[in-house]
């Protein structure tokens, strides 16, 4: 039984999108910018309305509360968003080991958000995504902002999580040698479908 | 003290210094001399068949004629409610939501002012049912066309904010329950100010009528009191509901933020 299957699902620019992914697995999709690679993790996280149905350990996300789906299958988006006056107040829960091994020497909850990089943002979001202990990752070019050192670091943490934890993981990226290192599967979307490379590892 | 009449003598003196001050305006070239005089004319159409609309009911004293007219007050409110927001639902619920919101609040508040407060005998007496009925509609239409107005628009601005909350497993109404309070608070704003400043800073409209027309001071004042009260309480429950229904109308029912239920007026 996959951990995550999306089934003819169907968004504004992909038709009839279906796959599986299985815990412990990493599936890459890349495709041009405008290809409809955000619109599909939108759906698959349910914030968006679609056809087809998604899956999680064979249970249809219209049979789980929205909200519990979303913490389920949680969608990190591209482009990080913080509403209070410091980082702690965004956050349940960390795990003070993943705060070291993406760089953070002293705790940063107390700091203001005015104060952060583009890059803590970046990693900071992965961090509150992580505390919800999702089942199913879905990643939207998560390094996309970092420098090589702290995008290494976060691939690291990634791949050493989906392992430990047997998350499922779809990871759009646009970096080839990025896709190698860390997908077990890649698609790539052409026109409006989605296609299966030859598989990678 | 007696009831002066007034002649139209009166009113023209009055009307001549509003021209005056179109006139003037129109000198230094504000660009709003059409427009007082349009709203002027206006005003003095409006009353004028008010009046005479009211005098036939006051005359007839038949509760279907109170009915008809609380109908159209209700309407013509929910249509300025609706004007006077720049992101509205579209559709039905555009007008609806707070027409709604108003017919609970305001109808509810006044038939308990006529039914246990005043007790008027027989309770659709219109020389009392339609001025507090009016009174409530107009205020609770600026709370709620307040309280909406706000919502609509924060919601709209900070969406990526919203849809980040719901990413993060939060509920809708926590998603955005930062925005409902502040639309709620805006809604509230200018009655809580006119309580904090009855009677130091102006002396209400309606207090000032009576007083004009004769009544003793403190009884203009109980009734003063009276109906800063309902109307603060009618405002208040009408915002809540309004600005209630209509956060859950820009969320689906799996909870998605669906901004394009909104339309923004041209």
């Amino acid at each position: 039984m996959p951990r995550l299957r999306i089934e003819q699902v169907n968004t504004l620019q992909l038709n009839g999108v279906s796959l599986s992914v299985n815990a412990g697995e990493c599936v890459c999709i890349s495709g041009s910018s405008g290809s409809g690679k955000t619109l599909l993790l939108r759906a698959i996280a349910d914030l968006d309305p679609h056809q087809g149905e998604v899956y999680l350990d064979d249970i249809p996300s219209q049979q789980i509360p929205a909200p519990q789906w979303r913490r389920q299958v949680a969608l990190l988006s591209a482009e990080s968003q913080w509403w209070a006056e410091t980082v702690g107040e965004h956050f349940e829960s960390v795990d003070e080991s993943f705060l070291h091994s993406l760089g953070f020497t002293s705790s940063p909850m107390d700091w203001s958000i005015e104060r952060l990089s583009t890059g803590e943002k970046q990693r900071l979001a992965l961090l509150r995504v992580l505390g919800l202990k999702p089942k199913v990752l879905l990643l939207d070019e998560p390094t996309a902002n970092l420098d090589f050192a702290s995008g290494q670091a976060m691939e690291h943490l990634l791949m050493e999580y989906q392992r430990s934890e047997q998350v499922a993981v779809i990871w759009v990226s646009h970096d080839a040698a990025q896709i190698a290192r860390v997908a077990q599967r890649h698609f790539e979307i052409e026109s409006d479908r989605i296609q299966e490379h030859a598989r990678c590892n | 003290m007696q009831l002066i009449s007034l002649s139209a003598y009166d009113l023209g003196l009055a009307a001549a210094l509003v021209i005056f001050l179109a006139l003037l305006s129109l000198r230094m070239q504000l660009g709003v001399a059409s427009q007082i005089l349009i709203a002027a004319s206006r005003t003095v159409v409006q009353l004028l068949l008010i009046g005479l609309v009211l005098k036939v009911i006051f005359a007839t004293d038949h509760p279907a004629w109170l009915g008809l007219l609380s109908l159209a007050m209700l309407l013509l409110a929910g249509r300025e409610v609706m004007a006077r927001q720049k992101y509205r639902l579209r559709g039905w619920m555009g007008f609806g939501l707070g027409t709604l919101s108003m017919f609970i609040s305001s109808f509810s508040v006044t038939l308990l002012a006529l039914l246990v407060i005043i007790n008027v005998e027989p309770w659709y007496t219109p020389q009392y049912a339609v001025p507090l009925l009016g009174m409530l509609l107009g205020n609770t239409m600026n709370g709620i066309s307040l309280g909406l107005d706000r919502l609509n628009q924060t919601a709209w601005q900070q969406r990526r904010i919203i849809e980040a909350r719901l990413m993060l497993g939060w509920d809708w109404k926590r998603a955005i329950g930062d925005i409902s309070h502040d639309s709620i608070r805006t809604g509230l704003t200018p009655i809580i100010n006119a309580m904090a400043a009855a009677g130091i800073v102006s002396l209400p409209g309606m207090m000032t009528g009576q007083i004009l027309a004769g009544s003793p001071p403190m009884e203009a004042v109980k009734y003063q009191i009276l109906i800063m009260f309902l109307i603060t309480a009618g405002t208040g429950f009408g915002t809540f509901a309004a600005v209630r229904f209509g956060s859950r109308r820009l969320f689906d029912e799996r909870q998605r933020l669906r901004l394009e239920r909104l339309q923004i007026a041209k």
